[in-house]
């Protein structure tokens, strides 16, 4: 039985797997946050909400953030050129910036409570507690992720192999991921304000 | 036909596999342990896709039967009130109530624990997990061409969170307080306070952990089946050529990714409302003359983030049974599915149009009638896509060489009850009607209807056409047919009088109509409606039976490819090891559904395509 082959092309792999199954679950983190969002806004439409000014340390945290941002992503580039003491120290900086996040985060709850917005009151602040706080939650993911790198750039010879290069990849779009989404999420606010 | 020696023959897939195929170098390495030898690794904490699917298969089944067996005592005391439930204090304890006469009552607070945990049983962990799950798992790698998920491991992963899901949700039954009662879609302040009733406590806790486990083992298997279809299809397998049971499993899954995180995001905020002290729900409750601290929440708010999820639940729930009963009609009537472009196009715009009615839910929760408007616009619009797919299944089966067996039969049944029930759906979605049918049985008639009985007819034609791949035996024909006409009939029996009962206006949900004088006289149609479904509970035990001794002692799967099916899954040995086949990857050379081409019944799609030959159901050539 003769068969003619025909011409087909493989569809696999136009893009990592693990990548492209990272990206969708980042869709729906977004989700989460748009339904969070839009409650604030459906919320806030109905009256009877508390007006403040957000504290200026929600400010300095996005610059801290996005200092953290740069520093990861230096550091994959500093990975890939073969700059090993570069590579480790920015990665090691880009968690510790990002640990200042979170601890700032939590000062500007307090500064919150300080000018008499509390958690339990009014919707307007449980919202911003509320998101903050969850985002909080997907950023100390993110530095779990952080950790598992530099745990293994500290005890693993230094070696760019496709595997390596991959996981910090994905590393480093989900760090880029939550900085993004403070971003939107301090821009809500202002908007909103 | 005993002898099942495999014999060395090989027939003319296998060849075209070794002469086409993909050869992806699967078996050149040893897999290890995992994957075979050890009995924890292969059948409990499993990685390979078809026990996964099996897990969930019997996880649901199991679910089923209990949340049947609910709604069957609840059923008891709305038919029967006077009769005497003591019978049931063995199983039932506290809740039920006998008298000084000796007579036993259901204590109203679980009747209402029931309801709740019927409909979230049913909805979330039967027909969510239960149906996608089990098929998405089976059929995604088996008709795409992959070796087995994205990533098994995530898969098996999404299997023990939903089994701990259901662990916490099973542990709640036995609370002392009873479970959560409060109705499935858990509408604050019922859901938020306490003091509201019993199983609004310790039962509520444990129903928001347990669907929140439910969630992540969601998001868990959706990012795998959408990776695995959009990147693991094999040579040749292009998105066009999809079996559309792929396409609809690909999209419920996309429907879930984008929805359950929102309800998520209501059950974080019921949750702060519960532990925290916050008021997102909440505002100015009394509760026994004392005033709650809570000012400033909307409940209305939670009702919009709910049914942001629960309207497309809906589509995830019947979206995979659409797609199972598609290629079972195309199937057992030996014809190529009717419009499959337009079957792949009416998915999607179901599954957009999904998320824009979510407050036809809500016409009379207060919802400015303004804004109803356009839900009912977008509701009514709903009906375009469904009739485009009810059309092709008749066209399909039209003038088809139909064989009669349980899985077609169901199939079909599915469209009539899809049809039955989406009429209804066009009552509903109308905002001036839903004023009278609101909250009635007309409501319960509808949906149960459309998406439970519907849904649990594609399943029932998916296991009966898939059982042979799955556990290499056929189901018992009989039997099989017992349950479809059983059923059939008795879904009817249950549901068509609820109609009459909601458009006089017989509220759902209530315990007892002994003081409503206008419903007297549906006493005996609700003793009707009790007593077939006490046969359709038993047609369904019927079936369960069925399941497990045709496992062991089913007729024995003697050819690769009993049906004459097209797709490739049935191209894998009867009884596929792992990685599904044993040698390359098929390549894939036409669509999936080549019935009665050019004199030929069926025509494989691993067939390459003769000289001048177009693959039908695809766009321009290419």
């Amino acid at each position: 039985m003769a068969l003619t082959v025909t011409e087909n092309t493989t569809n696999r792999s136009k893009i990592d797997s693990k990548k492209l199954a990272l990206l969708i679950g980042c869709a729906s983190i977004v989700m989460m946050f748009a339904g969070l969002t839009s409650a604030y806004i459906v919320r806030r439409a109905g009256g009877n909400w508390l007006e403040f000014r957000l504290p200026n340390i929600f400010f300095i945290n996005t610059i801290v953030m996005l200092l953290s941002s740069v520093a990861i992503h230096s550091a994959y580039i500093f990975f890939k050129k073969g700059n090993e003491a570069l590579y480790k120290g920015l990665l090691v900086l880009s968690f510790i910036l990002g640990l200042a996040f979170v601890v700032l985060q939590y000062q500007g709850w307090l500064d919150l409570t300080a000018i008499g917005v509390e958690l339990t009151g009014n919707p307007a602040g449980s919202f911003i507690y509320v998101i903050s706080g969850v985002h909080a939650a997907h950023v100390l993911g993110g530095l779990a992720a952080i950790l598992v790198a530099m745990i293994q750039a500290f005890s693993l010879k230094y070696k760019v192999t496709k595997k390596r290069k991959l996981r910090f990849e994905l590393t480093l779009i989900y760090w880029h991921f939550v900085d993004f989404l403070w971003i939107y999420l301090l821009i809500f606010f202002l908007s909103q304000q | 036909m005993a002898a099942t020696t495999v014999s060395p023959v090989k027939d003319r897939e296998d060849i075209l596999i070794e002469e086409q195929g993909f050869d992806d170098h699967f078996h050149d390495h040893h897999h290890g342990d995992r994957f075979q030898s050890n009995f924890i690794m292969k059948y409990v904490f499993s990685m390979d896709h078809k026990i996964i699917a099996k897990q969930f298969l019997i996880t649901g089944m199991f679910w089923g039967l209990i949340g049947a067996a609910m709604s069957v005592i609840f059923r008891l005391q709305l038919g029967f009130p006077e009769e005497s439930l003591t019978w049931l204090k063995p199983l039932l304890g506290q809740w039920i109530v006998v008298n000084d006469a000796g007579i036993g009552t259901l204590a109203p607070e679980f009747y209402y624990a029931l309801v709740t945990m019927h409909g979230t049983i049913l909805v979330f962990f039967v027909l969510t997990a239960g149906l996608s799950g089990t098929f998405s798992n089976l059929l995604i790698p088996l008709q795409v061409g992959a070796r087995d998920m994205a990533s098994p491991m995530l898969n098996m992963l999404s299997y023990w969170f939903f089994f701990l899901s259901g662990v916490v949700m099973f542990a709640s039954l036995f609370l002392s307080t009873g479970p959560f009662a409060g109705g499935w879609t858990a509408y604050p302040p019922l859901s938020e306070l306490p003091q509201a009733s019993s199983g609004s406590g310790a039962g509520m806790t444990m129903w928001t952990v347990s669907l929140v486990l439910f969630v992540v083992s969601v998001l868990l298997g959706g990012i795998n089946y959408v990776t695995t279809v959009l990147n693991l299809r094999t040579k040749g397998m292009t998105m066009w050529r999809l079996p559309l049971t792929i396409w609809a499993f690909f999209v419920t899954a996309i429907i879930g990714i984008l929805s359950f995180p929102v309800l998520a995001s209501a059950f974080f905020l019921v949750m702060c409302d519960r532990g925290l002290g916050t008021s997102f729900f909440l505002s100015e409750i009394f509760i026994g003359g004392q005033a709650l601290d809570n000012v400033g929440g909307s409940p209305i708010l939670y009702q919009h983030l709910f049914w942001f999820l629960g309207h497309p639940e809906v589509y995830i729930i019947i979206l995979p049974a659409m797609g199972l009963v598609s290629e079972v009609l195309s199937v057992h009537a030996r014809k190529p599915i009717f419009g499959y472009k337009a079957m792949v196009y009416s998915i999607l715009a179901i599954a957009f149009l999904a998320f824009i009615v979510w407050a036809h839910h809500m016409f009379m929760s207060g919802v400015n009638p303004f804004i109803a408007n356009f839900f009912v616009l977008f509701t009514l619009i709903i009906a375009v896509p469904s009739a485009v797919k009810v059309f092709n299944w008749i066209t399909t089966v039209y003038r088809g060489n139909i064989r009669f067996n349980s899985a077609s039969m169901f199939a079909i049944g599915f469209v009539s009850m899809f049809i039955s029930g989406g009429l209804t759906g066009i009552f509903l979605g109308n905002s001036a009607i839903d004023i009278q049918l609101h909250d009635t049985y007309f409501v319960v008639a509808h949906f149960h209807i459309v998406m439970g009985v519907a849904a649990f007819f594609g399943m029932f034609a998916g296991i009966y056409h898939w059982f042979p791949k799955m556990y290499g035996r056929f189901m018992n024909e009989t039997i099989g047919k017992i349950h479809f006409w059983g059923t059939f009939v008795g879904a009817y029996a249950i549901f068509w009088p609820m109609h009459y009962l909601g458009l006089a206006g017989v509220p759902r949900r209530y315990y007892s109509f002994e003081l409503f004088d206008a419903f007297a006289h549906f006493d005996n149609m609700n003793k009707f409606i009790t007593v077939a479904a006490i046969l359709v509970f038993l047609v369904q035990v019927l079936f369960v039976v069925n399941f497990f001794y045709s496992i062991f002692k089913g007729k024995l799967v003697t050819t690769k490819n009993p049906w004459g099916a097209t797709t490739i899954e049935w191209t894998t040995p009867i009884n596929p090891g792992h990685g599904n086949w044993p040698g390359k990857i098929p390549t894939v050379h036409r669509w999936a559904y080549d019935y009665g081409k050019d004199g030929k019944e069926f025509v494989s799609q691993i067939e390459p395509l003769a000289a001048g030959e177009v693959s039908d159901g695809e766009g321009a050539h290419h």
